[in-house]
């Protein structure tokens, strides 16, 4: 039997164009063209528009796309406009906040001014996107909850570069833009700040991190495999008895002892994602702000096991005793 | 049809595996330096330790010589730091240094063929003459890092006219004009490892008085006060001590608290002692010979060429995995004692048998070269 799914489909659904449900005034937001592409369709579905972009929309993609060109081109500068090293050393070249001298003033463009350039109008793309994601909310008849979750990442962002970098007093605290310069960021700022992995806070959130890969495992799973009882109608099937979605249910049942029900699965799903940035947000802003060395923090708090010492001398700092 | 992918799918899968079996190196051999689970383990690959072991061969000595009878200083002229040295053992450690360090070049390296032996119309001989010094200096004060097997001429020049690696003051790579530049995010620079790290760690730690502690030691902030910048700076130089002795962060740390000396080996404090010990050659040593060194010595900022961890070590977490050469070369054990008699003094005596001791010493010099 040749059934319709996603990655990949045995059969595409091919349908006339469909505009979506009306939305009265704010129709002159959307735009007006639609294509349909086979390859698309075989991911998902294969009719591409009508986008809904709005003056948010276009404003956010502007100011992003600006962020994006100044980084690339101070390093396409950093590299003195060789185009063979732009490629060859991409993966190196950074646009790096202030140097800590700079505290929280203004720097030279070409000492991290650029850098807090490219911050804020990153950050402006950002907000105006998630303006977008109320605003379209709204307009189809929607709760915020995608809204809601976007903006528990933007926290995460804004603690980074721009709230913890305030308290801390300095610029340089902050995040560089560049692929492996923000990991060299990563780990700097876990040994800075000793052990970034003792922060309770980072425990949380790597918890979430990783439950919400499994729940998210488990629910697509249960909903596929359940998909040819019509598991994809879930929400009609939700009270009903021997229906796709009381199989998966019952499947969870009588592996674990426990279900979720199909409206709860995704709040937890829903939850687990939103808490993985909340709280790895709490733990980034209480680290250097009211927590020097998170191990040592874990020791006074006994969540460090101690060990036994390794030689039979205790190994002692060389600089005490004022030895330099 | 489904059968026939399923099948075709396990065929794949079963020659993913066996290509990948091929591929994977040998097991590591590991050997366990800290408290159980904490991994602190030293790595090797069975592949390479051979490499290691053959690149850190010592050259047999040459036969010992008396130390009695009439010292250097006395015979011949212009002789400053090895002068307490019997005239045999003068000339023994001259024909070393000669294997070691010009062994293409010969005596004509650092002295002027028909000029006499005291001349110091070479700039190299000066060289020779501060790193000797310096090489006597290391084994007499510095045995917290240089332990009973100390160091000779042949632990950094290993038959090379300058030590393989030495590195001078870093100048950032080319840019536009006007754009800053923070030292920093190049890439294939061996002085940040190939990472994005910092592109000179040596200034700050090995020549200036930078402290390496990134981490306050308390819970609570109470002023420590290192940026981000700088732990990076520090997680640079890190990455060079791990590449030039062959060794992960475990040789000295327990990862989980890089900070914290109680939990670290005690090799950790013996690298600290490297730390202050190069810093030192570096400004007491190498720094003032930069007065008469050629440009092709220098660096792109006209600074001489220093020592950093890599300079003895090699890729050898013991420079020459341990071996004692200075068993074998006593003499460079400590600095000349200070000189006795005044300056003026040495100068009024006339220069004995100078000729007939320059010929002795060319014959033997010349066959070792040879």
């Amino acid at each position: 039997m040749r059934e319709y799914q996603n990655i990949f489909t045995q059969v595409q659904v091919a349908a006339p164009d469909y505009p979506g449900v009306p939305i009265g005034d704010e129709e002159y937001n959307r735009t007006s063209g639609i294509i349909h592409n086979h390859w698309l369709g075989k991911l998902g579905d294969a009719q591409i528009g009508p986008i809904y972009l709005g003056t948010l929309g276009v404003f956010a993609l502007i100011a992003g796309a600006l962020a994006f060109f100044i980084i690339g081109m101070n390093m396409f500068a950093s590299v003195n406009w060789d185009p063979v090293q732009f490629v060859r050393q991409l993966f190196w070249l950074a646009l790096e906040p202030p140097p800590p001298e700079y505290g929280l003033t203004i720097p030279p463009l070409n000492d991290g001014g650029w850098w807090l350039i490219v911050g804020a109008l990153l950050t402006l793309s950002i907000m105006l996107w998630w303006a977008r994601t109320f605003r379209i909310s709204r307009n189809l008849g929607m709760s915020n909850y995608l809204a809601w979750a976007f903006g528990a990442a933007i926290l995460l962002y804004l603690v980074l570069g721009f709230i913890r970098p305030i308290l801390m007093g300095s610029w340089a605290e902050a995040v560089p833009f560049g692929v492996f310069p923000h990991l060299d960021w990563t780990a700097a700022f876990s040994l800075r700040y000793g052990n970034l992995f003792y922060n309770p806070f980072h425990m949380l959130s790597i918890a979430f991190l990783y439950g919400s890969a499994v729940l998210f495992a488990m629910h697509g799973a249960t909903i596929l495999a359940t998909s040819r009882y019509g598991a994809d109608r879930e929400i009609d099937q939700i009270t009903d008895r021997g229906t796709a979605a009381e199989r998966g249910a019952l499947f969870w049942r009588w592996c674990m002892g426990f279900n979720a029900s199909m409206e709860s699965i995704h709040r937890w799903g829903w939850w687990f994602a939103v808490l993985t940035v909340l709280t790895g947000a709490i733990g980034i802003l209480l680290t250097g702000t009211v927590v020097e060395n998170w191990y040592l923090w874990g020791m006074k708090h006994g969540i460090v096991p101690a060990y036994p010492p390794i030689e039979a001398t205790p190994v002692i700092d060389p600089m005490i005793g004022g030895a330099q | 049809m489904r059968a026939f992918t399923m099948k075709r799918f396990a065929s794949l899968l079963i020659l993913g595996a066996a290509f990948l079996l091929g591929c994977e190196a040998p097991p590591p051999e590991s050997v366990q330096r800290g408290y159980r689970g904490t991994g602190m383990e030293a790595l090797y690959n069975p592949d390479t330790l051979q490499a290691l072991v053959n690149a850190n061969q010592v050259p047999a000595a040459i036969p010992a010589v008396s130390s009695e009878g009439p010292k250097a200083g006395d015979i011949y002229q212009n002789v400053e730091v090895l002068g307490h040295l019997s005239v045999g053992e003068f000339t023994r450690l001259m024909a070393a240094i000669t294997q070691w360090v010009s062994p293409d070049q010969g005596c004509n390296y650092c002295h002027v063929a028909g000029e006499g032996f005291e001349a110091d119309t070479l700039y190299t001989k000066k060289v020779a003459r501060v790193m000797i010094a310096m090489t006597q200096n290391a084994n007499e004060n510095w045995g917290a890092h240089v332990g009973g097997a100390g160091v000779t001429c042949y632990t950094c020049h290993r038959g090379n006219n300058v030590p393989e690696q030495v590195w001078t003051i870093g100048v950032p790579p080319r840019r536009a004009e006007n754009m800053g530049h923070m030292m920093q995010n190049v890439a294939h620079q061996e002085s940040s490892v190939y990472t994005s790290l910092p592109i000179d760690p040596f200034t700050p730690y090995l020549l200036e008085d930078g402290v390496a502690r990134a981490q306050g030691d308390t819970a609570l902030p109470q002023g420590h006060e290192a940026s981000i910048q700088s732990t990076e700076h520090i997680y640079s130089l890190m990455m060079h001590y791990s590449d030039a002795l062959g060794v992960n962060c475990t040789h000295c740390h327990n990862s989980r608290a890089f900070g914290s000396w109680e939990e670290s080996n005690s090799e950790r404090v013996q690298a600290w002692h490297g730390q202050q010990m190069v810093k030192e050659m570096n400004n007491a040593y190498i720094n003032p010979t930069n007065d008469w060194l050629p440009a092709h010595r220098q660096g792109p900022l006209g600074d001489a060429q220093k020592v950093n961890c890599a300079t003895c070590h090699q890729g050898a977490y013991q420079p020459l995995l341990g071996a004692n050469m200075l068993a074998d070369y006593p003499n460079l054990g400590a600095l000349a004692p200070a000189p006795e008699a005044a300056p003026a003094a040495m100068e009024e005596t006339p220069a004995p048998m100078e000729m007939e001791t320059s010929s002795l010493d060319q014959g033997v010099m010349g066959g070792e070269a040879n």
